[in-house]
């Protein structure tokens, strides 16, 4: 290990003497000519092969082998940080809007700050500060927001008035802001010594680094990685981490399995200049105005500005290799919004002398979140990559959960929102990413305003009935490449257009869906619901039930023609997916799911099962149109058109029948509705999908049938209490801590999954409790409305934060879902919750820096609504996230 | 209550203060802000005539014939120019109304194509023009030979009126067509004429709706063109017409045809009138024949052509393919020269002007630098009133010893088009006073193959600050944005040459002010410009040139 490190620091002389890597390092190595050393050959086994050494590769090298792994080889193809990490400009800003994000800014700056100590490499890290501006006032409360959730996590964090931002930095032209947020912890470092830094570090734990060489493709056997191929031989391997930035997608297509790692490059563009007369403070805060599209941090007494500007130039859509990388050019016609936003916020920059303008692609991703974790098709494939920008930012923390995540099977918090699972094949297509990157990438700096959809890369995947619903009025949303309705507008009704209609306050489809709403509580209505995620499993014996009995937690030994809610849990008793199972037979199952479990929960299965040929699991998704049937009536519109009995004695709730609607026959009617209104699901083969629903629509007409969608649906599900996985649920929530022990069979005679930590909660009491709240001074007409992620406080203290929220019609007031913790006041541990502990406490939520007064509840509003039996009222379960 | 007296006009003649003299007639410090700001010099055009100062005299210091005008218009003209010098007024128009004023005359034609067949080295051509006299003294033609082949493009500058272009631009080409035409051709037509069958068409016109042409006076014109016609059947050589001579001998022919009518006139006095403001005003003349790879530019007068050329490195240079007949041009000083006796050498070119007065040397019309005193003084006196009330034509130009002064004659270049030829502009000289030629080509080369082909910028190792940087950038989103305003070459030249800034950038601020001028001061800062913009088909032409090797 010694030697390989003295290899390394080699390296480093040489790099010093190369007066172009000098530059933008400013090493402070000796600058001894050395010429390059002598490959050291590669091992021919490793546990771990890391490709890409950039930051994200040297941060899980160096954290696996702190966490104990040894045995793993590093493998650039260039050398160390030379890729997009060598031209990052180098901010670690943790005003992130999603939480996880915000989690892995926070680790990356703790980390940078003491890594110069640990290693002794100069990682130029200062902390500076970081200011955000506000142009509008819908500006400043998306500010407000990060600040709110910033506050709660720790992180010192405040909203300034343009007068202290002009304190804070001369330059600034304060004229035209409306406020700012101030973060003084934010830090600027020198990237590429970073990425050095975790190098050495870990090459001292024993990481084996090898530059130039690069991956040709990875082996794969039964599934498994066995090993990589490489311009200098081959390494045989258990893991595989494919961390090659914006070659990650070429990378995960070279192999005989694919590996769909769906991101696309963009050209991205910063300016260096020279140092003004008086040379600024290195000190001096990062700005960012994202009303400008821009970002400026002092750099060598000069400044550093680079943005994201609103016609990106998307690169590599055929795929390249890096040498074009150092000849990318300067587009200075293309920066010019970008200079002129920086000119009117530092006019004084005037006199300023350019030294260069920066080209450096950076990767972005579909839905702007990084990709982490192990690959559906191949195990041991792991990605970290598609950092979308901020990969100096996330990469101490997304080192960490990968390492985690390797090593103990999961990472220590929620990944989900970053998970590559999330993905499936239908993001892959190049010129999907080609142009959804050229609409993410000017979001970096867009308002983020609840309810967003992307515009671009959209009517991938749709229903039967797609063009009869949009002729109807039919907005809609897209979940996984899947269009789904949001609401349908009237005729000769006007709505908003899509600029306008973003606000924190109140939609203007807020009528709209009140009355379809109202439709599903005294009539019926149809929701096309056809995005669900649908298995078939099935065997020649008992091994179906078998399996799923040890998979899911509820039990699904019962008659034929139930439908069970139930959890797939984890080890931990977390929810990897929440579902619905119909027992068709004795030996075949329907797994409804949400739309986005399609790949994940399809890989969970895959890798639990038996490899049996006698046991089979297929995806029907896109074989059955469902159609969610709402409302008192319907079972008089079903009964119409089926001549069959459908009242409580012959269709008790929870039961799937196939039965004949209009002409059509097996059409499978299950007594659920996801929302606990009553209703049916019908989940109808798609060649009689128009067939059924026209019957429907003509026959529901004397029962005031309408169209509904999603919106509608939501409000529903969250006013009676009901947790979507995704949103409120995730692999780190039980059931027990959401009030969902009566879907789970702690005693069904056999081992399941989760079974011991669900146990182990149910004696000693939850840490966190899903809670509802109902929002008591809140004008809907007037204050900001709920999102997701607002701070909960209890008597004052935070206690946790909202996953969903929704306008209740029949409440009318705005409910809210969350998480409960209970902090020791004195030490912060986390203590049991009980549910006096919920009920004794005065509840406030946060709402952009707002506080609103809130009634906290365990159970629904049961007597509001119609007494049900008890079957109905436990029916819980809920498929979409917003 | 004129504020300018006679005796202040001679210090006109130097360049820079003719704006500041101004000052004391406008009063409106707007006004004096435009002229600071946006007046052009061309003392080359200014004359001042002695003997010309005591009479009124209108500030046409770049009017190519110093005229006299009649005094009792223009004593109202600066009664009207202070008036509105008095009237505090804004002058700024928006975009779209500098837009619709730009575009007011525009013109373009597409030539068809036919399934790639008999297909034209032309692709087609954009034409405008920007009065700044009114009514605007410049004039167009373009039009397709019908019985031979090839397409006839030109532009016509009047002085002392409008009437002698519009006459040329109107006949021209009729003269140039039955030049070219083959004597089985000329004897069909005359047949036709005749036995009253229907003619031939010879030409086929493309005009804008203000391109009129006069209908009381064609009866006369044809007559005059069938003369000619007849003539050249008589004449029947037998050769093959050659086109340089044929342009040569049309221009003439119309010369002398617009001089016999004046002499002869007419019994209609409408008619007669108008011979006589044909004769005694006067048009330069550049016309373009193109066919194939053949391009002729004839040229009389001080108007222009010149060839665009796309180096191989993709950059853009100009070809001149005419010369002007001016004083600039030793040539024809010489040949005036050569023409009269010695003892008139030194009046024959003074202040750069022929005999003092005029700017061209060569012109159609202007019968007072080519008849005699004699006749001069008999049509004159024959002729109507308003010819007699009026003081230029009685007057006669000084030393004035041996006509004809001035003559019609063309100089005729000959070009062989070459794949690098990518476009010919035909202009007034209000264009390239305004202008450089190299500029010209550049502008409408980058207009012609789009705004991709401008340059990146590089910082390279030169010494550049944000700001300026800045203001290179936001120049070339200008350019760029005013290339996609225009639809029309001729209107993108129109729209640098009149607001242009230092710079070569289009300020909408300057455009804006340059066409708010009210007539009486537009004509002092800018002349009329008129621009026909052919472009060619580099792929015919590389294919023909290839059969030709």
């Amino acid at each position: 290990a010694a030697g390989m490190f003295l290899r390394l620091l080699s390296d480093v002389r040489w790099r010093a003497a190369n007066p172009k890597w000098r530059r933008m390092t400013c090493s402070r190595r000796s600058t001894s000519s050395t010429a390059e050393p002598h490959p050291v050959s590669l091992p021919a086994q490793a546990q771990v092969v890391i490709c890409g050494g950039g930051i994200m590769g040297t941060s899980v090298a160096y954290h696996l082998s702190k966490m104990g792994w040894k045995d793993i080889v590093l493998l650039e193809q260039g050398r160390l940080a030379a890729g997009t990490t060598r031209f990052c400009a180098g901010i670690v800003s943790t005003a992130r809007h999603v939480s996880i994000e915000l989690k892995m800014a926070d680790y990356s700056n703790k980390l940078y700050q003491q890594l110069e100590q640990e290693t002794g490499v100069k990682t130029g890290y200062v902390k500076t500060g970081s200011i955000s501006l506000a142009q509008t006032q819908d500006r400043l409360i998306s500010l407000k927001r990060i600040a709110s959730s910033l506050n709660v996590m720790g992180i010192p964090c405040e909203i300034i008035t343009p007068k202290q931002v002009a304190q804070l930095h001369p330059l600034i032209n304060i004229h035209d802001l409306v406020g700012a947020m101030y973060v003084p912890e934010d830090a600027l470092v020198s990237s590429a010594n970073v990425s050095l830094a975790l190098a050495t570090a870990a090459s001292r734990n024993g990481v084996q680094i090898h530059e130039r060489t690069s991956v040709s493709h990875v082996s794969v056997q039964k599934g498994r990685v066995t090993g990589v191929e490489t311009d200098r031989g081959q390494i045989q391997c258990q893991y595989f981490i494919n961390c090659a930035g914006q070659w990650a997608y070429e990378l995960g297509h070279s192999g005989e399995e694919p590996v769909n790692i769906p991101l696309h490059a963009c050209e991205h563009f910063y300016l260096l200049t020279h140092p003004l007369k008086e040379p600024l403070a290195s000190n001096l805060p990062t700005i960012v105005d994202p009303d400008g599209r821009i970002y400026i941090r002092n750099w060598q007494g000069g400044i550093l500005s680079g943005g994201f500007e609103k016609n990106p130039k998307p690169l590599f859509t055929e795929g390249r290799n890096q040498l074009e990388i150092q000849n990318l050019q300067e587009d200075w016609d293309h920066f010019e919004p970008l200079l002129s936003a920086l000119l009117r916020r530092m006019p004084d920059l005037e006199a300023l002398q350019i030294m260069q303008l920066v080209n450096c692609p950076e990767s972005f991703t579909p839905d702007m979140r990084c990709i982490m974790g192990e690959s559906p098709t191949v195990r041991g494939y792991f990605v970290l990559a598609g950092m979308n920008s901020a990969g100096i930012s996330y990469g101490g923390g997304a080192g960490k959960y990968l390492a985690e995540w390797m090593v103990n099977g999961y990472p220590s918090e929620n990944v989900w929102p970053l998970d590559l699972k999330r993905f499936g094949t239908l993001q892959s297509s190049r010129t999907f990413l080609r142009h959804r990157v050229m609409e993410v990438m000017p979001l970096m700096c867009d308002l983020k305003v609840p309810r967003w959809d992307f515009q671009t890369g959209r009517q991938l995947r749709t229903s039967p009935l797609y063009d009869r619903l949009d002729a109807q009025g039919a907005r809609w949303m897209e979940k996984h490449g899947f269009e789904r309705v949001k609401y349908f507008v009237p005729p000769g009704k006007d709505l908003l257009d899509l600029d306008q209609s973003k606000t924190f306050y109140k939609p203007d489809w807020f009528d709209i869906v009140g009355s379809e709403v109202k439709c599903c509580k005294e009539a019926v209505c149809v929701i096309d619901m056809s995005s669900f995620t649908k298995f078939e499993i099935s065997s020649t014996g008992d091994q179906a039930l078998e399996n799923l009995q040890y998979l899911f937690s509820n039990d699904l030994d019962v008659p034929v023609g139930h439908v069970v809610h139930t959890g797939m849990l984890n080890e931990k008793g977390g929810y990897e997916n929440d579902c619905s199972i119909a027992r068709l037979s004795k030996r075949s199952f329907f797994m409804i799911s949400p739309t986005d479990q399609q790949v994940h929960c399809w890989a969970w299965l895959k890798n639990r099962l038996p490899d049996d040929s006698t046991l089979t699991m297929e995806d029907v998704t896109w074989k059955y149109t469902a159609l969610n049937l709402i409302g008192p009536r319907a079972v008089d519109v079903l009964s119409e058109l089926s001549y069959a009995p459908i009242t409580p004695e012959h269709f008790p709730s929870l039961f799937c029948k196939e039965m004949s609607v209009g002409y059509a026959n097996g059409i499978r009617v299950m007594s659920i509705t996801h929302t606990g209104e009553p209703g049916f699901m019908l989940y109808i083969p798609i060649e009689y999908a128009l067939h059924v629903y026209n019957e429907v629509m003509n026959m529901g007409q004397k029962y005031g049938i309408r169209n509904a969608g999603y919106y509608a649906l939501r409000s529903l599900r969250i006013e009676k209490f009901f947790a979507f996985w995704g949103q409120d649920l995730d692999a780190f929530t039980t059931p027990m801590e959401c009030g969902r022990e009566f879907q789970v069979k702690l005693e069904k005679g056999m081992q399941f999954v989760g079974q011991e930590a669900l146990l182990e909660q149910k004696q000693n009491g939850v840490y966190k409790r899903f809670t509802m709240f109902i929002l008591e001074d809140h004008d809907t007409d007037m204050d900001l409305w709920p999102w997701w992620g607002e701070p909960i406080f209890r008597n004052g203290r935070y206690v946790g934060k909202t996953t969903s929220s929704a306008y209740s019609y029949t409440l009318e007031r705005h409910v809210c879902l969350g998480f409960v913790q209970h902090f020791d006041e004195k030490t912060g541990e986390e203590l049991v919750v009980t549910t006096d502990f919920i009920n004794q406490g005065e509840y406030e939520i946060d709402i952009a820096g707002q506080r609103f007064q809130a009634k906290a509840k365990l159970y629904p509003f049961s007597s509001l609504f119609t007494h049900r039996r008890r079957k109905d009222e436990v029916e819980l379960s809920g498929y979409q996230r917003e | 209550a004129i504020p300018v007296r006679s005796s202040r006009l001679p210090l006109l003649s130097d360049a820079m203060p003719a704006p500041a003299h101004l000052f004391p007639l406008i009063r409106n410090c707007e006004i004096s802000r435009i002229c600071s700001t946006v007046c052009y010099c061309h003392h080359k055009h200014l004359c001042c005539l002695s003997h010309f100062a005591h009479s009124h005299f209108r500030y046409a210091s770049q009017k190519k014939l110093v005229a006299l005008h009649r005094p009792k218009e223009n004593f109202n003209h600066f009664i009207h120019t202070r008036d509105y010098a008095s009237t505090p007024q804004r002058f700024y128009l928006t975009p779209p109304q500098v837009n619709s004023i730009l575009k007011a005359n525009e013109y373009s034609f597409k030539v068809p194509e036919f399934d790639g067949k008999n297909v034209s080295s032309v692709l087609g051509f954009d034409s405008n023009q920007l009065p700044a006299n009114a009514p605007i003294e410049d004039r167009r033609s373009a039009a397709t030979c019908l019985q031979t082949r090839g397409m006839l493009l030109g532009v016509f500058d009047g002085h002392a009126g409008c009437a002698c272009a519009q006459a040329v631009s109107e006949r021209l080409f009729y003269y140039i067509a039955v030049s070219l035409l083959p004597h089985e051709t000329l004897l069909e037509i005359e047949n036709a004429v005749e036995s009253g069958r229907a003619l031939l068409p010879i030409l086929q016109w493309h005009k804008h709706p203000n391109d009129y042409f006069s209908k009381e006076a064609s009866k006369l014109y044809f007559s005059s063109l069938r003369t000619y016609w007849q003539e050249l059947i008589d004449l029947n050589s037998g050769e093959t017409t050659d086109v340089k001579e044929a342009l040569i001998n049309a221009f003439k022919r119309l010369d002398n045809d617009i001089s016999l009518e004046a002499q002869v006139g007419d019994p209609n006095s409408f008619l007669n009138y108008l011979v006589l403001r044909v004769a005694f005003s006067g048009a330069t003349a550049c016309v373009a024949h193109v066919d194939g790879v053949d391009l002729h530019i004839a040229n009389t007068g001080d108007s222009r052509a010149m060839l665009g050329v796309q180096e191989e490195d993709g950059s853009w240079s100009a070809v001149n393919l005419s010369y002007d007949h001016n004083a600039q041009n030793e040539h024809e000083v010489e040949r005036v020269k050569m023409e009269h006796p010695k003892s008139e050498e030194k009046s024959l070119v003074k202040q750069d002007r022929l005999l003092g007065l005029l700017m061209p040397f060569r012109a159609f019309g202007d019968v007072k630098f080519k008849w005699s005193i004699e006749l001069q003084k008999r049509v004159v006196e024959s002729g109507p009133d308003q010819l007699n009330d009026n003081e230029y034509t009685k007057f006669i130009p000084p030393n004035y010893h041996t006509p004809p002064y001035l003559t019609a004659e063309p100089e005729v270049i000959h070009h062989k088009l070459r794949p690098q030829d990518k476009f010919l502009v035909l202009a007034t000289d209000g264009l390239w006073e305004t202008m450089h030629r190299q500029d010209v080509a550049r502008i409408v080369g980058e207009y012609l193959t789009g705004v991709h082909h401008q340059q990146p910028i590089a910082v390279g190792g030169y010494k550049v600050t944000l700001g300026q940087m800045h203001g290179l950038l936001t120049e070339r989103r200008a350019r760029i944005s005013s290339v996609f305003e225009d639809q029309n070459a001729a209107t993108h030249l129109i729209r640098h040459a009149v607001g242009n800034n230092e710079f070569g950038t289009v300020d909408h601020e300057r455009l804006s002010k340059m066409l708010s001028l009210p007539e009486e001061l537009a004509r002092m800062y800018r002349d009329d410009i008129t621009i026909i913009v052919v472009q060619f088909n580099s792929h015919v032409i590389g294919a023909c040139q290839n059969e030709e090797l």
